[in-house]
């Protein structure tokens, strides 16, 4: 039997770099961007912060405390920095140039993911360890720290109480993203511009601007997922390749949530936890084969969601009408 | 004139895309208190004008004043600052939002639903429009979009109005309606403007006509000192005879049978309802009806495009034998030996592949052709080739995608296709949307030689006055049903738009 | 009607091109890649501190330093350009299979799994058949499922192709734990190295084959594509599906057709990793390739024979960041660097293909 108290604190872990990738990606989708770079993005994101953190860590010297603020500020910043840049290459390419968006966004992914392995790897090197990671410790306990009593109050702490502030971070970022695409101005002209742009610019929304900033907010959210990843889930230990193919398996989660930032909080936490599954499923010391194969289950159960959901066709369930279309008003 | 004040001054606008120029120095004004036809044929630069006026669009040269004052319109919110509504004939609204989501959709300030709603209704009672502000557009028919437009150009304040033609979608009664909403706004004091091509409505409507040409300004002259040969002859350039030939019909036998057939689309909705018909041959069967009413669907379910539901469709040979058409797909149908060719809405979509060349589109229908593994490109384009020079399609040569040529062009080739494997039943669909005078003519002409052959002829129009001169008998079509079959050479134009929005046409309301 | 009023207009004109003749479109590709490789140089100048013509000449030693460096880098752009290939009749018909490194790596299961399975039971002949048979068999079910989902449901396939990819992978890493060699070693090793049972034939030397693979594919589909029916209906289906309907053609049927062809070329590159180069099967042996695959498809505009140049330009780079990064004691992924910067170039250059740029000038006549 699976134990729960541990368990759901584990799948929430894994979820939240999903919940990240997935909000991020669900405001860009929604301005008619498609940007399959998320995995690179998540993956800048996460170096950026890693490459900041360990920075100031060597500047302030190995004996001396660090700065608690500075510790979480500098991280965050370069992480949202390196994302940030990584949407405008983005932008630059599809929206200003109208470069194909399905290419655009492999490329990104091959970029991102070679720069994050590559300045890992250099990292090192540089911290001449003699296991491949680097491990940023000291940067890591300010961002997992939780609240002081979590501890005090049995399985309910540890359920709902005992992440980091990013983990909520996230939560809150998904839901704000709802309310903004359901309730406010801004968000209605965003769906405007995914669902028709031309409509939308007609009506003096700026296309371009929308979907530029749009999509930097969105990788800059999706970095964040990778940020947590290192800080928070991993306890600051970067290791080449370690965060996968999550940034793919938050694009997927998209159509699952039928673009909705809400029901990504609970889809992502359910993958989360298929992500980890295999570690509960008892296979027996004879057949660690089959673990192997529960690996797959959340990617199984992900081909199995898009059928049916691609089974079910219903009007406001669709995709943004112009998704991986690029805008160009004096088309003829 | 000069007693009016000119609310819009344009001055040597010039515009051109790539090497093609769509406007070239056009002066024009426009004065409030006035309705202005802007008269000109498919391609002559009216829309293009317009779409500077409510920026979508910038000029490459020239100047635009707004009551004396010069302006610069560099966007379409720069447009509503000015007062500036557009309606254009491709409506711009997002199908999943709402009537008010759309109306208030680039607007500034807060958020606020109902407020907008209150407004909303507010000026639907002003004018008499029947909008329900919380519809979702996709659920809307064409009419009811067309009036979410105008509203969402009253919400803004908008006291220049732009109509790009809004009544090829209506029914007579529905654009007399229009009509009347327009008259009350110019009467309010507004400077409206319809981009037209239809004779009886400038003359119905407008105060002032202007003309364009090849993107140039012709003249303008009161419309109650002019009259539609004058208007034509100078919207085209030479003298133009406006009768479309309806030679009678020769031995016409029954071809095609269509007994209470019911067709459901995708979504499950009934298109077609116990329709029964019979099209003959050497006849011309127009189709009337507003546009969404079962027409596309009618003809897609004789091509094999579409799943029927229930009833029958025969095709009856010229020696009498007979072969059932349902359940059949295009290649199936065309298996039988029954050569039905199909000019649909769609062109480029549908019709022909934009991005292919001439040639290429030819072999179409016929690449199957032959046994070999390979296809044969030699046959396609000595048609392509033979096609162009009957009916004087411009193109650089036959090796051009056909994206590039222009709807008249297209169209031509498309039906060129179509005729060319000598079909016993051709059906058309809206085969003159969008082109010019000359080639319309000319498309008319190509139909009534293959009904002089024998051909069974479906035509489905939406310009009720062609129908009326082109057709032998016309079915009319509403709401998926059959209103009524009449006699294209006795019916009533107005008993016609009758039965288009009630089956039967009585007036009973 | 005097006021000149030229301030505020936008001062950038972009326009549509009708088309630019193909010399200068290349010229224009020319140009992009040139004008990356100046960047690539200045990222590496910043990265190593060396000058930039020793750089060049580093990636050029990389990529053809030695006779066996040139054999390995025309091996590598052989594999690279047959994925690419088995790609491109799924994007003619805008398929967007991105599932290509799947099917490579259930076709180089099938292919180790034959080997193994029953390399020392069956004649050598006879084995490499049933290999062929398998590892295409096992790349074209890969492309089969989810082309059934798109023709049944309209499924994305994009990202059914990605999810298939990632059940490969574990598959792979099943069956690596089945039959790894010694257990516990977490790899299976060259199989069959004492036997040689499965291994295909050399051509000459060990990298030939491959080599001619990969251009009999290219020049039999540059035909398939541009010449046969077959070709005609997946070029019409990736227009239109509504005009392959309206002149009878069977879309369901065009797709999986399409998508069997695909996935059965990614089994061959399959076969031909694990039975002609590496003899083992490891989960990470189409190394990306199936992603990379995408971009030399598009870059070359699903043109066949344009793609012998595009593969061979990204694994010459790849070949030549990687002699980069051993020179100077460089991670690896730095060639993932370069390869995005260059393909950052090349995909923005399309722009200046079909756009016109104009600045607008400053006009100050009043009329």
């Amino acid at each position: 039997m699976i134990d729960l108290v541990t368990f759901i604190p584990r799948a929430i872990g894994q979820g939240i770099p999903l919940l990240y990738g997935c909000t991020g990606e669900i405001l860009t989708e929604k301005s008619g961007n498609l940007n399959l770079g998320i995995p690179g993005v998540m993956y800048v994101g996460a170096i950026s912060g890693v490459i900041g953190s360990f920075l100031y860590e060597n500047s302030v010297g190995a004996g001396n405390p660090l700065n608690g603020f500075l510790a979480i500020m500098i991280p965050m910043v370069c992480s949202l920095i390196g994302s940030l840049i990584m949407g405008l290459i983005y932008c630059f390419l599809t929206v200003t140039l109208r470069a194909n968006q399905n290419v655009t966004g492999l490329a990104m992914t091959t970029f991102g993911v070679g720069f994050g392995n590559f300045f890992g790897g250099s990292l090192i090197k540089l911290s001449g360890a003699d296991v491949p990671s680097v491990a940023l410790t000291r940067t890591s306990n300010f961002f997992s720290v939780s609240l002081p009593f979590a501890k005090n109050l049995g399985w309910f702490g540890k359920i709902f109480l005992s992440y980091g502030f990013l983990a909520y971070l996230g939560i809150v970022v998904a839901l704000i993203a709802g309310y903004m695409l359901k309730h406010t101005r801004v968000g209605l002209h965003l769906r405007a511009v995914g669902e028709g742009p031309s409509t939308a610019d007609a009506a003096g929304i700026s296309v371009s601007k929308y979907k530029y900033v749009a999509t930097c907010i969105g990788c800059m959210i999706a970095g964040l997922g990778g940020l947590y990843y290192v800080m928070d889930y991993a306890c600051g230990v970067w290791s080449n390749d370690a965060f996968g193919d999550r940034g793919w398996l938050a694009i997927a989660l998209v159509i699952f949530t039928i673009w909705s930032p809400n029901i990504a909080i609970f889809a992502s936490i359910l993958f989360g936890g298929l992500y980890i599954v295999y570690l509960y499923i008892p296979s027996g010391i004879d057949h660690m084969e089959l673990k192997e194969l529960y690996k797959m289950i959340p990617y199984v159960v992900t081909l199995v969601v898009l059928v049916i959901t691609s089974m079910r066709d219903k009007k406001e369930n669709q995709p943004p009408a112009s998704l991986g279309l690029s805008y160009f008003r004096e088309e003829r | 004139m000069s007693k009016k004040d000119a609310a819009v001054e344009l001055r040597n606008i010039t515009k051109t895309f790539g090497s093609v120029v769509a406007n070239e120095n056009v002066n024009l004004e426009i004065y409030k208190g006035e309705i202005l036809a802007l008269l000109g044929e498919n391609g002559s630069g009216k829309t293009t004008l317009m779409n500077m006026l409510s920026g979508i669009y910038f000029p490459d040269s020239g100047e635009i004043s707004i009551d004396g004052e010069p302006v610069v319109i560099k966007n379409p919110r720069d447009a509503f600052r000015l007062g500036i509504g557009m309606v254009h004939q491709h409506f711009k609204l997002i199908d999943v939002l709402t009537a008010t989501e759309n109306i208030i959709l680039g607007l500034d300030g807060k958020l606020n639903i109902k407020e907008a709603t209150a407004k909303i209704r507010e000026i639907c009672d002003k004018y008499g429009f029947e909008v329900d502000p919380n519809q979702k557009i996709y659920d809307m028919s064409v009419s009811q979009k067309q009036t979410v437009e105008i509203v969402k150009v009253l919400f803004r304040g908008a006291e220049i109005l732009i109509l790009d033609e809004p009544t090829a979608v209506l029914t007579p009664q529905e654009t007399e309606k229009l009509f009347k909403v327009l008259r009350a706004m110019r009467d309010d004091g507004k400077a409206i403007v319809i981009i037209t091509h239809k004779m009886h409505e400038v003359e119905s409507l407008s105060d002032r006509v202007a003309v364009l040409r090849h993107g140039e300004y012709i003249g303008d002259m009161e419309t109650k000192e002019t009259n539609a040969q004058e208007m034509t002859n100078m919207m085209v350039g030479h003298a133009v005879t406006l009768n479309i030939e309806r030679p009678e019909p020769v031995d016409p036998k029954p071809r095609i049978v269509v007994k209470n057939l019911t067709v459901k689309n995708e979504e499950g909705i009934v298109k077609l309802d116990d329709v029964s018909f019979t099209a003959n041959s050497g006849e011309i069967l127009g189709i009337a009806g507003i546009s969404g009413c079962g027409q596309k669907e009618l003809l897609e379910a004789i091509a094999g495009l579409q799943k029927a539901e229930t009833g029958s469709i025969e095709y009856i040979r010229s020696d009498g034998s007979v072969e059932s058409l349902i359940g059949k797909d295009p290649l199936e149908i065309a298996d039988m030996g029954v050569t039905l060719s199909f000019v649909p809405e769609d062109r480029l979509g549908m019709g022909l592949v934009g991005n292919m060349d001439l040639a290429d589109n030819m072999m179409l229908r016929s690449f199957r052709r032959g046994k070999s593994m390979f296809t044969d490109r030699k046959a396609p384009a000595k048609l392509a080739k033979s096609v162009v020079e009957e009916l004087d399609v411009v193109t650089p040569n036959i090796s051009t995608p056909v994206r590039r040529l222009s709807g008249g062009n297209v169209q031509k080739i498309l039906v060129g296709r179509e005729i060319s494997s000598s079909p016993k039943v051709l059906l058309t669909a809206y085969a003159v949307r969008g082109l010019d005078i000359n080639s319309s003519y000319t498309i008319y002409d190509l139909i009534n030689r293959q009904k002089k052959k024998g051909v069974a002829v479906v035509f489905v129009g939406e310009d009720l006055d062609v129908l009326l001169q082109i057709s032998d008998r016309i079915l009319v079509l509403c709401g998926g049903k059959v209103s009524g079959i009449v006699d294209g050479r006795t019916a009533d134009k107005n008993q016609v738009g009758l039965m288009m929005t009630k089956v039967g046409g009585e007036k009973n309301e | 009607m005097s006021k000149n009023n030229t301030n505020n207009e936008p001062l950038i004109h972009i326009s549509k091109r009708d088309v630019l003749p193909w010399h200068k479109a290349w010229g224009v590709r020319a140009l992009a890649i040139l004008a990356a490789l100046v960047v690539c140089a200045i990222v590496s100048v910043a990265l190593t501190g060396d000058n930039p013509i020793s750089i060049y000449k580093t990636i050029f030693v990389g990529a053809f330093g030695t006779a066996r460096k040139t054999w390995v880098t025309l091996q590598s752009v052989s594999i690279l350009l047959i994925i690419s290939l088995a790609l491109t009749p799924a994007y003619k018909m805008r398929f967007w299979n991105i599932g290509g490194e799947g099917q490579v790596l259930v076709g180089a299961l099938a292919t180790a799994a034959c080997m193994i399975v029953i390399g020392d039971k069956v004649p050598n002949g006879v084995l490499i058949l049933i290999m062929v048979v398998s590892s295409i068999g096992a790349g074209a079910v890969w492309g089969l499922i989810p082309a059934i989902f798109k023709a049944k449901w309209n499924t994305n396939e994009t990202l059914a192709t990605l999810m298939m990819n990632y059940i490969a992978t574990q598959l792979v890493a099943y069956y690596t734990v089945v039959w790894e060699v010694p257990k516990g070693s977490g790899k299976i090793g060259i199989i069959n190295q004492q036997t040689n049972a499965g291994w295909l034939p050399q051509l000459g030397n060990k990298y030939l084959l491959s080599i001619v693979v990969a251009l009999i594919i290219t020049v039999a589909l540059y035909i398939y594509l541009k010449y046969s029916k077959h070709g005609y209906e997946v070029t019409v289906v990736g227009e239109s599906e509504r005009t392959a309907q309206y002149v009878g053609m069977k879309v369901n049927k065009i797709i999986i057709r399409t998508m069997l062809l695909s996935g059965a070329l990614c089994g061959v590159a399959g076969l031909l990793l694990v039975g002609g180069i590496n003899h083992t099967v490891t989960t990470t042996i189409a190394n990306g390739q199936g992603f990379t695959a995408v971009m030399v498809s598009w870059l070359a505009k699903f043109n066949p024979i344009t793609m012998i140049f595009t593969s061979f330009l990204i694994i010459f780079l790849e070949r030549g960041a990687g002699e980069i990064s051993t020179v100077f004691g460089l991670n690896h992924s730095f060639s993932d660097i370069l390869t995005g910067i260059i393909l950052f170039f090349i995909i923005g250059c399309e722009f200046f293909i079909s756009y016109k740029v104009s600045f607008r000038k400053k006009e100050k006549e009043a009329k």
